[in-house]
């Protein structure tokens, strides 16, 4: 079983970077529509764009450098770097959900953003600044976008798949921020991240067990039963930890 | 002269700690986990193929993992 080649396989591998992409676009999204409406939408864009080329560089010089790798180490070591960031974004996403951890809030990110504009007095400086605050909010999320691209790509031998889907994001995030513009924080970010964070853990596992030379039975199709499996963990934790955190309710009497 | 030679230093550093920031960060646990269960499923699996064990073990110690990952972050909100 050397190949991600069946349609289940597709399927999770396209939800799983779009949805990643979605979730950490909307977050640059965020930073970027802060410094444009706030300092100017030309430094904005440029720091976009040159953001989005150094990330393109990145994917076209490591991916393909990917291929030549052995499989099942490559596999390996990708199972386990997608163990590892899908369990973080599932528990962060469980104790959002929770209520025990404070959500992301995307008006809060577009406040400071703009606090951090309104100290540079020169204009100059303002558009530099505006310019490298732009680059780094899309540079920054974007990296952890490569990230899942290149792994899941690269060990599924479908990196072009992978890349249309993040670009296919981006499009999405682009023009639903056009529309929205300033009201990113109604996205329901919790329910993508726990989303995200199934797909990448179920891809974690599965690779991981590749890599251990495991036969997973159904081939492919046990990559819908490791999601299915942690869908209904990451409910039951939800369910316990709602229950948990609600204060009982105070009686009459 | 001095910020040439520091500047591969700089970026070497920056990269691991991109690294340390994206594997590790706060949840050191997860990562110890991961390569506990690396380990572990190795053992059953590559050494003692035992494939149908292995199966059944990778994903429930995924899911011990984060139970009791997900503790820990429920104890320390509870600390505040």
């Amino acid at each position: 079983m050397l190949g991600v080649t069946g349609s289940s396989g597709l399927f999770v591998l396209v939800a799983a970077v779009f949805l990643a992409s979605a979730v950490e676009m909307v977050e640059a999204l965020t930073i970027v529509v802060a410094v444009g409406y706030t300092q100017s939408w030309r430094s904005a864009l440029e720091g976009v764009g040159a953001a989005l080329v150094a990330l393109g560089v990145l994917v076209a010089a490591i991916g393909p450098a990917l291929d030549s790798f052995p499989i099942t180490t490559l596999r390996l070591i990708v199972g386990g770097v997608l163990l590892v960031f899908g369990l973080q974004w599932l528990r962060k996403a469980l104790l959002r959900s929770g209520g025990l951890k404070a959500k992301h809030d995307e008006d809060a990110i577009y406040q400071k953003t703009v606090n951090q504009l309104k100290n540079d007095t020169e204009s100059l400086t303002r558009d530099r600044v505006a310019f490298v605050m732009a680059f780094k909010g899309v540079f920054l999320e974007g990296m952890e976008v490569v990230i899942i691209v290149i792994t899941l790509g690269a060990s599924a031998h479908r990196l072009g798949d992978a890349v249309l889907a993040a670009l296919a994001a981006l499009v999405v995030v682009a023009v639903v921020g056009v529309i929205v513009a300033r009201q990113l924080s109604k996205v329901p970010e919790n329910a993508l991240k726990m989303t995200v964070g199934i797909l990448l853990v179920s891809y974690g596992t599965f690779f991981t067990g590749e890599g251990l030379k495991i036969r997973w039975p159904g081939g492919d199709t046990s990559l819908l039963l490791l999601v299915a499996l942690y869908a209904v963990i990451a409910w039951v934790a939800h369910v316990l930890l709602r229950a948990a955190v609600t204060p009982e309710p105070v009686s009459a009497a | 002269m001095k910020d040439c030679a520091s500047w591969p230093l700089r970026m070497a550093r920056g990269f691991a700690m991109f690294w340390w920031d994206f594997l590790v960060g706060d949840t050191p646990e997860l990562f110890v986990a991961a390569l506990f269960i690396v380990g572990v499923v190795a053992l059953v699996s590559v050494s003692a193929h035992e494939n149908a064990f292995a199966v059944v073990l990778l994903p429930v110690l995924v899911i011990v993992a984060l139970g009791l990952s997900v503790l820990r972050g429920v104890r320390d909100s509870k600390r505040g």
